[in-house]
């Protein structure tokens, strides 16, 4: 079995360190503007939690029937940073028996997250934006209000802008550097 | 045709003379004044103005320069739109001695200050009919105190403070007995005086207390000006009637060819109340605090006070002789001058502090007024503004050394210097100015930028509403060398005195909604689940909350004629500006106004048997119609048992 390269094993300290900080930032921000919220609203989503305006967002829209948002509703606030905990610590296992097979392994095991994640994600907005209280006071035929994974959509009075916050790009660096070193290693083991 | 020539031009003379007309008023708007005023859509005015409400008893605030209404903050008088004075919460501020008095006359405000300049935390407002002190913060621009001043009456010269807000004085305007004793109004020299109140504030939670009173003759105390820098130790009030008259002042008291200005010594003073100079006499006055952590206001009646009488506290006080009866008594940003304005006189007396200290030292003294040491004038004397126009009222100062003066009867500001006591410029007022105001302009650091002047007379300025007419004031651009006349705006009450100060100072500290979960309210529904209704004897306690866009419970039955009932509202909101309201059908009482996170009491004792719709009044979400339900009074003696709840249907078949 190949040895794992010096860039190689510099890059699994740096991944660590990335995904250090989903403990310390947000990892996305869904922002929401009104006319009569001037200074907008805000939901930051973490690793382990939902901040921001929630109770606000949440008074706004039983309205229009939504669910309210609650933190212990999600399961993916447990199992979420655990399976992140684990990725890190079978980066300490790969960095110690430096074999590129296991690195392979790893960065697969982190695209298997990622895409999980972003699925959930855009599962748990599609209920949140389609299931709603038939006995909500407002209406609107055919109207559902799905926030949007990624980008900006207008929502009856409101405008959404979601995208990633600063956690969430150092997970998207995290993603782009695994693929990247990868295909470092592969090229480097054809030499 | 000769002959007719002559008498043609006669006629032609006669018909241009009659075409001669006085100047109107309505042609001194010059230059750039309106985007000087302008402020955009979405922009802030630059200054808060404080602005008293006269016989409103309120005090409203305005900005600057757009001269735009922002607010009327309820002080000495209840306030219906917000339940101020009638909530169970407010009803205590209104207290006194002689019960609830629902009215004031509100005259002058002071924002208070530390070395001298304007700090951003508490803004003080007096009541001259009823003498009392109040209290706003300046977070909230809620009145959280308001104290009453014993042994007084016509609290004028007040609510001015000191350089590090140590106190805030209260003069007597209408001399009185001391104590409650009976004597003839004829017995004014003998038993009738006037007082200086000199009332601590706290330096952590602003609250007041009446530290030592200082008894002066009878005589009239107009107003007043704390001393600043060299002069920090002293205060200084104006006084009028010092004739003692009791019956028709307007000739009687306007006798003397001067009156005096009353120099007092605080610092001494405070030192003569410390080494027990005082006298504790029974006094009963009510001091009424607003608790914000409990959102209730209590009253407690003080049954003491300290006074100080000047024949026991040598240097203490002196009198400085000022022409004719004088009303402003002001002080320079640097504290050497002492300008008093004689409303009756035809010149401004300007004394100079170190000539006072210097006259004291060296006995300069003409006499005495009631054992007070009477200042040569002379002697005190810096020099007198000559032919400044006619009833100097008030003045004020800029950052650039000059002084700016209301002429009551000449309907004018007039600016002069203060190094040569020469007038530099005059600007029409419209009409009659009373107090004028310079952001800033009786601190340490005035403003140089802006001049408003508050008008007793209206007359023809605005659309005419009938014989009563809001009061008119004017603003001018101060900057240059000549005074530019910018706008004109209707006030409401009567505005006296004003205060203004920079918008940044407190814009950033205003709270936008209280913290549910430090809500301290005795009386607080935590949540819908805890809402509940309460007998105890005929006493009814409804624990009711509002959120958009429901009251939990709005449906209450078992609740009979007679009974007392207290809607506890609480507002659940977290978000700014999402206020409810309360109102209930046929309540002989006022709406309460909800902020959130608030909890506010409205009483109601019901006469009649029958269904009193009750609803949110403050228009507060798409459901605000909605937001509404329904109490039921039974006849006295009936057995409906007590129900209450939202949102449960009853099935319609158990129905009659």
């Amino acid at each position: 079995m190949k040895t794992l390269t010096k860039p190689g094993r510099i890059s699994i300290v740096i991944v660590m360190l990335f995904l250090a900080t989903l403990w310390l930032f947000p990892l996305w921000r869904i922002d929401l503007r009104a006319p009569q919220y001037p200074g907008g609203l805000s939901m930051q989503i973490w690793l382990n939690d939902i901040k921001g305006d929630v109770p606000i967002i949440n008074g706004l829209n039983h309205y229009i029937g939504m669910q309210e948002i609650n933190k212990k509703d999600f399961r993916e606030f447990i199992f979420l940073p655990a399976a992140i905990l684990l990725f890190i610590l079978f980066g300490f296992l790969v960095l110690l028996l430096k074999k590129k097979i296991y690195y392979y392994i790893w960065s697969a095991l982190f695209i298997g997250i990622a895409c999980f994640s972003f699925y959930d994600f855009y599962m748990w907005e599609y209920n949140y934006g389609h299931h709603l209280n038939p006995h909500a006071p407002i209406r609107v035929p055919g109207m559902s209000y799905q926030p949007p994974l990624l980008g900006y959509k207008k929502l009856l009075n409101f405008e959404v802008l979601s995208q990633p916050d600063i956690a969430g790009w150092f997970f998207i660096g995290t993603g782009i550097l695994l693929v990247s070193m990868t295909i470092y290693e592969w090229k480097k083991n054809k030499k | 045709m000769k002959k007719i020539f002559f008498p043609l031009c006669l006629v032609a003379a006669v018909a241009f003379v009659q075409s001669c007309k006085m100047k109107n008023t309505a042609s001194a708007v010059i230059g750039d004044a309106d985007s000087k005023v302008y402020v955009a859509p979405g922009k802030y005015d630059e200054y808060y103005n404080f602005v008293s409400g006269g016989f409103n008893g309120q005090v409203s605030v305005y900005g600057l320069p757009s001269g735009r209404l922002l607010k009327l903050i309820p002080v000495f008088a209840v306030f219906p739109e917000n339940g101020y004075g009638y909530s169970e919460e407010t009803k205590a501020m209104l207290n006194t001695t002689n019960g609830q008095i629902p009215w004031d006359d509100q005259h002058h405000l002071d924002l208070s200050q530390t070395n001298g300049e304007q700090d951003g935390r508490w803004l003080f407002a007096n009541a001259n009919n009823t003498p009392r002190i109040a209290r706003i913060d300046l977070k909230t621009f809620k009145t959280v105190e308001i104290l009453q001043i014993p042994n007084s009456a016509g609290n004028h010269s007040s609510p001015f403070i000191t350089e590090n807000t140590e106190y805030v004085v209260a003069g007597t305007r209408f001399s009185v007995p001391l104590g409650t004793e009976d004597v003839p109004i004829s017995s004014f020299k003998q038993n009738f005086h006037s007082t200086a109140s000199f009332i601590s504030v706290d330096k952590s939670s602003g609250n007041m207390s009446i530290a030592f009173q200082i008894v002066l003759p009878g005589m009239n105390l107009d107003l007043s000006h704390g001393g600043k820098g060299p002069s920090h130790d002293w205060f200084f009030f104006s006084s009028y009637n010092t004739e003692q008259a009791y019956t028709l002042l307007e000739v009687n008291a306007s006798q003397k060819d001067k009156d005096y200005i009353v120099a007092v010594n605080w610092k001494k003073a405070e030192e003569y109340a410390k080494a027990g100079k005082g006298k504790k006499v029974a006094a009963d006055y009510a001091h009424n605090i607003y608790d914000e952590s409990k959102q209730t206001a209590t009253s407690v009646i003080e049954h003491e006070v300290l006074l100080l009488d000047p024949k026991d506290c040598p240097d203490m006080v002196y009198m400085i002789p000022c022409p004719k009866s004088p009303h402003g008594c002001d002080l320079d940003p640097s504290g050497e001058y002492i300008v008093g304005s004689g409303k009756l006189a035809a010149l401004i007396p300007v004394f100079s502090f170190s000539k006072m200290i210097k006259a004291i030292g060296s006995k300069q003294f003409e006499g005495d007024f009631q054992g007070i040491p009477i200042i040569k004038y002379e002697a005190a004397l810096y020099g007198e503004v000559q032919k400044p126009g006619l009833g100097p009222l008030h003045t004020e100062f800029d950052d650039k050394g000059n002084a700016y003066t209301s002429m009551f009867l000449s309907s004018e500001v007039v600016k002069w210097s203060l190094k040569d006591l020469k007038v530099l410029d005059r600007a029409p007022t419209y009409y009659s100015v009373g107090h004028l105001m310079i952001p800033g302009g009786d601190t340490r650091k005035p403003g140089g930028k802006y001049l408003v002047a508050y008008n007793k007379i209206t007359k023809d300025r605005f659309l005419p509403t009938g014989p009563e007419l809001a009061q008119s004031a004017q603003l001018y651009d101060i900057s240059g060398d000549k005074m530019q006349l910018l706008l004109d705006y209707p006030t409401i009450g009567e505005p006296h005195y004003a205060q203004a100060c920079l918008a940044s100072l407190i814009k950033d500290q205003q709270v936008k909604y209280y913290d549910i979960n430090k809500n301290g309210n005795e009386f607080v529904t935590m949540g819908e689940k805890k809402t509940n209704v309460v007998r105890k004897g005929n006493r009814v306690d409804v624990y009711m909350t509002a959120i958009r866009s429901h009251l939990v419970p709005d449906n209450i039955e078992g609740v009979f004629v007679g009974d007392d009932i207290y809607f506890h509202v609480t507002n659940l909101e977290q978000d700014w500006d999402i206020p409810h309201g309360f109102a209930i059908k046929n309540n002989p009482n006022a709406e309460l106004l909800v902020m959130p996170g608030e909890t506010v009491t409205l009483k109601f004792t019901p006469q009649k048997q029958g269904i009193y719709p009750f609803y949110c009044t403050d228009f507060c979400s798409a459901l605000h119609q909605e937001m509404s339900g329904y109490l039921r009074v039974s006849p006295k003696g009936s057995n409906t048992p007590l129900k209450f709840g939202t949102g449960d249907i009853a099935d319609a078949s158990t129905q009659k």
